[in-house]
């Protein structure tokens, strides 16, 4: 059975009708929908075990406890950590490049350099700019060559004794170029550099296993994959976690605690002060499970067939400028594109007449943008619910609204 | 009523004062935050009046169109009078439903004019 057909029915909001036209949905790397077990579990947690976690002595505080830190177990496994210890638990992708930017930029001093690149999404740009300004380092990025892919020959001409971070994105967020993440890490440890990979357009769509990419940092967000809002994972390499400070202070996060110092509390709840968002943690979960269920190799190999009927049918419309990879063996679940004499913003108002609904604008990536040379893009981005269907609506819709304006 | 009205589609396809001055006595562009769009808006004055201007910018039909009329409202009216015009003046001229999520775009090219008439900076 196609995994469109046997998934739908877990989604409510897929049956929603948008300006008189069943909805057809291509945001999700935006923010993906959600099945009815996450909502559930979530409820389910509201409605029978909430109370704070860790220091409640009572029933309910020992079981919001007890789910909490399944949750974890479920994360770790899912993305290949080696111990409990490494993942932490955030509000999101951006939340965890602040956080190493943070505990991490405290190490740096002037003359200090830091590598990202120009595909990034500016979570992945900004607090980095932000450390170089604070410590006197200097950020340099890798470019774009082809329209597609980073330069593997600049990357290695910029890596130096002075590099400490090498920060990038696993997949673009708007070429759906998937970058080498092993290959630029051991590049960056060979030079003695800590790296951070966001993962954000990666984990909801492709096996990952964070130990054999070898990496220090990886982070990603609930909410693209199939979870909620307000809860994402810092997946930190132990032996890293432990040399450095915490990003942030706060009740949890201590063990003994004196009026003018303390003592920190183990991994990793050293770096989740304050009260941790317990029943999204608990969402997380049901999403992990109903990934697994499925399978990662099996939500790749079905994205990976709605990106090839989407390349293809834009191919076929004139006036249709397709961005990044067109290999989809090669490309995450997006697909950028431009429709000649259409501003993106136009073409996104029009086609949510037509009930179809995709993100349109820099996409927070607006250096990529100046190299693409072009002010924004249109992007269909796709999920396990993403159906051949869709796919058929977007492209008639695209043809159709070339005339609207 | 539409988003893309009559006169939204006909202001974007055939504007009327899209273009630049020779050496204007006032100009100004700002950038909507929503998607980047650039707008640049050039003045020539006389008598305390409006007495030309142009747009330029790569955006959307709704900022186009908003640029279109707004100069078309303020062309040959005293500087403080422009300077009092606001965004549901324009609305009504564009005659579109426009939702929250657009009116940036129908607000940028009003902002970009009152700066330039203040002699507001460029930012780089």
């Amino acid at each position: 059975m196609n995994l469109a057909d046997l998934t739908r029915p877990d989604f409510p909001i897929l049956r929603r009708v948008v300006n008189a036209h069943p909805l057809v949905f291509l945001d999700s790397a935006a923010s993906s929908q959600k099945p009815t077990a996450v909502l559930e579990a979530m409820t389910r947690y509201y409605e029978q075990n909430h109370a704070n976690v860790h220091r409640s002595i009572h029933t309910l505080g020992e079981e919001a406890t007890e789910l909490y830190e399944a949750a974890r177990d479920a994360a770790r496994a899912f993305i290949g950590a080696a111990s409990r210890e490494e993942v932490i638990f955030t509000r999101g992708t951006t939340e965890g490049v602040n956080l190493v930017a943070q505990a991490v930029g405290r190490t740096l001093s002037p003359g200090d350099e830091i590598i990202v690149t120009e595909l990034e999404h500016h979570s992945n740009l900004i607090p980095w700019q932000m450390v170089c300004r604070d410590r006197g380092a200097r950020l340099h990025a890798v470019p774009v060559s082809d329209g597609a892919h980073l330069d593997v020959a600049a990357y290695d001409r910029l890596l130096s004794a002075r590099t400490r971070v090498v920060a990038f994105a696993h997949v673009s967020n708007v070429l759906g170029t998937i970058n080498p993440v092993a290959d630029m890490t051991r590049k960056a440890h060979d030079a003695g550099a800590l790296v951070l990979v966001d993962g954000a357009q990666a984990v909801p769509h492709l096996p990952v296993d964070v130990s054999a990419l070898g990496v220090d940092f990886y982070v990603f967000s609930g909410h693209k994959m199939l979870g909620p809002t307000g809860i994402g994972v810092l997946y930190g390499r132990r032996s890293v976690l432990e040399r450095l400070e915490p990003a942030w202070g706060g009740g949890e996060m201590i063990k003994e605690v004196w009026i003018d110092h303390a003592q920190w509390n183990d991994l990793p709840w050293r770096f989740e002060p304050g009260t941790p968002p317990i029943a999204p943690a608990v969402g997380l979960h049901a999403a992990v499970e109903y990934l697994e269920k499925i399978g990662m190799a099996r939500v790749a190999a079905h994205e990976q067939a709605i990106t090839a009927l989407c390349l293809d049918a834009l191919a076929q419309i004139t006036g249709v400028s397709v961005y990044g990879p067109r290999n989809p063996e090669i490309k995450g679940a997006v697909v950028a594109f431009n429709v000649d004499g259409l501003h993106p913003h136009d073409g996104a108002a029009l086609l949510d007449q037509r009930g179809i609904g995709l993100r349109a604008g820099h996409h927070c990536a607006q250096p990529l943008m100046r190299r693409l040379g072009i002010v924004g893009a249109l992007r269909a981005s796709f999920s396990v619910y993403t159906s051949a269907d869709d796919i058929e609506r977007l492209a008639a819709a695209v043809s159709a609204i070339k005339s609207d304006l | 009523m539409a988003l893309y009205s009559d006169v939204v589609r006909e202001r974007f396809r055939r504007p009327r004062f899209r273009g630049r001055l020779e050496a204007p006595d006032a100009a100004f562009e700002d950038v909507n935050p929503l998607c980047g769009d650039r707008i640049r808006i050039e003045c020539r004055l006389a008598d305390g009046r409006l007495a030309d201007a142009r747009f330029t910018g790569d955006s959307c039909a709704i900022a186009a169109a908003s640029a279109d009329v707004l100069l078309e409202m303020a062309m040959g009216r005293p500087v403080d009078e422009v300077q009092s015009l606001d965004v549901p003046a324009i609305l009504e001229r564009l005659d579109a439903d426009i939702r929250a999520s657009r009116l940036k775009c129908v607000a940028l090219p009003l902002a970009v004019l009152q700066g330039a008439l203040e002699g507001k900076e460029v930012a780089r």
